[in-house]
């Protein structure tokens, strides 16, 4: 039998802006990496290093200039199916209610309003908001807007799910909330996962497979594999050896990076 | 059952708000009341007592007389047939004119706002347009379209129709592309984009110009009267003012006030409705021009 193609592809990624000034920018150079069905795999890098870009190339949002990006072993032309992305960005609607936000996806694709709703409401209750059906998203706190996005992206049943530091901007005890809530939903979906964070605690807790991306223009640095069992539970595995281990190795090869990115930082603000 | 944090969130908006105005201190209703109840009698009180004196009533009029002119109106009618009838035609005109105009200029700006390449083939025609004193245009109206009503509805059209088209240009420009990529990957088309997305994110640019576009539909309405017509409450006005009969200008203009507050009144009912997702705090504003 021949082996499935992995889920998720890039070969040779090279994506470049044109800035304002007319000089192209590099945001991502010869970019490879690979993705497997059912794989968790988080990226770090550097601040502005190019990981958003990443995921909008393989997410069909944005072209990806040179080099291949395959999903399911077909070439990225739009969107591809199945394909959930949760933006760094706040991207719940506020004129619709918590119910409502969450049914988009389905009535988009066609679902009756009912059924819609009906499912919706599953979803709301799966990520501990119900009771909140009726809410506009600014009458929640930030956490339960994350909430939202994120049952928003899950009802659709992604096998492809991208997320752009989705807990970045929430306080720590709500952050490993939402890490539990994340794997408890994921387990068994057999999605493939590709979640970037700049928390190194974060990316190594969730994942099968940690990689590390150079300063700006982004390429792969280090591919870090995580053999840590699973069920995991956020805050206890942090305190093991393992874990720790991991910690270390993926922190030596990014910090070299970080502070890279940090001189550039300091160069140009002198 | 409460959120955990109610306060914390910003305004998901910003676009159409004025920048918010510092809380104003609260003041007790009823006093506030009184006082604006004192200050109106104080005005008119002072009006009276002045024509009764020093101020020529021929050219200042005076409140008793206006009074009576709007009671005179209004019980035995005026001298174009009853004022029911002459508001009316005016309120008619105005409606029709905003219908239109606005509907235009809601369909035509989202249109722009949406399409980079038109709006740039564009942009300078609508500078231009934008600069010509509209108001002028309804003595031009009056030669194409004659004294009867559509002319006073044109000029009605192109008054709100640049009030409105602005803000919709603006509104469907400013949609937060996060949005529209989310919507997008939750699978919708381009078509959907446009309802779910692009329409209520302009909603509160649209609405703020309604506002404006009212009363601009009004004057529009009122001054194609005034520049020839065989009815409403412009025609009302230009004969008053023919007859040296300044009680009879005040009259009409507190009856357009009235009609216009109506207006604005019910407006704001719509836009509470559409925006009820809104954080309460907000106050949308709109700059427009004649
Ligand atoms: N649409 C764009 N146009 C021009 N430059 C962009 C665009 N998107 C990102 N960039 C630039 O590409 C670089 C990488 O950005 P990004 O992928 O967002 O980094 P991060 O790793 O922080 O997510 C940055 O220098 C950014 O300014
Ligand atoms: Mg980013």
């Amino acid at each position: 039998m021949a082996e499935s193609p992995p889920a998720i592809e890039l070969r040779g990624v090279t994506k470049r802006f044109r800035s304002r000034d007319g000089a192209a920018h590099t945001a991502t150079r010869d970019m490879s990496f690979t993705v497997r069905q059912g794989e968790f795999v988080s990226v770090v890098g550097p601040t502005g290093c190019g990981k958003s870009t990443s995921l909008s190339v393989i997410s069909g949002l944005a072209p990806a200039g040179e080099g291949e990006v395959l999903v399911h072993g077909r070439p990225v032309t739009g969107i591809p199916d199945r394909l959930g992305y949760m933006f760094q960005q706040d991207a719940v609607l506020p004129w619709r209610t918590v119910l409502d936000n969450v049914a988009a996806g389905p009535r988009y694709r066609g679902a009756p309003k009912r059924a819609a709703r009906e499912q919706a409401a599953d979803w709301v209750a799966r990520v501990g908001l119900a009771g909140f059906e009726r809410y506009y998203p600014h009458q929640l706190s930030g956490g339960m807007r994350k909430r939202v996005a994120l049952a928003q992206t899950l009802i659709n049943e992604p096998s492809i799910l991208l997320m752009d530091e989705p807990f970045g901007a929430l306080d720590v005890q709500t952050r490993e909330h939402m890490q539990d809530l994340l794997l408890e939903l994921w387990s068994g979906t057999r999605a493939a996962v590709v979640f970037v964070t700049h928390d190194l605690t974060e990316a190594i807790a969730l994942a099968d497979t940690v990689v590390v991306m150079t300063a700006a223009p982004a390429t792969v640095k280090d591919v870090v594999r995580v053999d840590l069992a699973r069920p995991r539970r956020v805050e206890e595995i942090r305190l093991e050896d393992a874990f720790l281990d991991v910690y270390r190795r993926v922190w030596d090869s990014l910090r070299e990076e970080v502070e890279i990115t940090r001189a550039r930082g300091a160069r140009r603000a002198a | 059952m409460q959120p955990e944090a109610v306060a914390a969130a910003p305004p998901p908006v910003e676009d159409a708000q004025a920048s918010a105005p510092a809380r104003r201190r609260r003041f007790p209703a009823p006093k506030i009341t009184v006082t604006r109840v004192l200050l109106v009698v104080l005005w008119l009180g002072s009006w009276e007592v002045a024509t009764a004196g020093w101020l020529d009533p021929f050219y200042y009029s005076r409140p008793s007389a206006i009074w009576g002119r709007l009671v005179d109106w209004f019980t035995k009618g005026t001298a174009f047939g009853s004022i029911w009838e002459q508001i009316g035609v005016t309120l008619e005109e105005a409606v029709l004119g905003f219908a239109a105009g606005s509907l235009a200029g809601i369909v035509l700006g989202v249109l722009l706002g949406r399409g980079r390449f038109i709006a740039e083939v564009c942009a300078p025609f609508i500078k231009a347009a934008n600069a010509i004193p509209r108001i002028v245009l309804a003595s031009l109206f009056v030669i194409w379209f004659g004294l009867g009503m559509s002319s006073k509805v044109a000029t009605a059209v192109v008054l709100v129709f640049f009030a409105v088209f602005f803000n919709a240009f603006q509104g469907a420009r400013e949609v937060d592309r996060t949005l529209v990529d989310n919507a997008r990957i939750l699978g919708a088309n381009p078509r959907q984009i446009l309802t779910s997305i692009v329409l209520p994110s302009a909603t509160s640019w649209i609405l703020a110009s309604l506002h404006v576009a009212f009363g601009f539909a009004l004057i529009g309405a009122i001054v194609g009267e005034y520049t020839g017509a065989d009815k409403g409450l412009g025609l009302l006005i230009n004969h008053a003012q023919g007859t040296f009969d300044a009680a009879g200008i005040y009259a009409g203009m507190i009856i357009i006030t009235v009609v216009a507050l109506l207006a604005e009144w019910l407006l704001t009912l719509l836009e509470r409705r559409l925006l009820a997702w809104r954080p309460p705090s907000s106050s949308a504003a709109a700059d427009a021009q004649i």
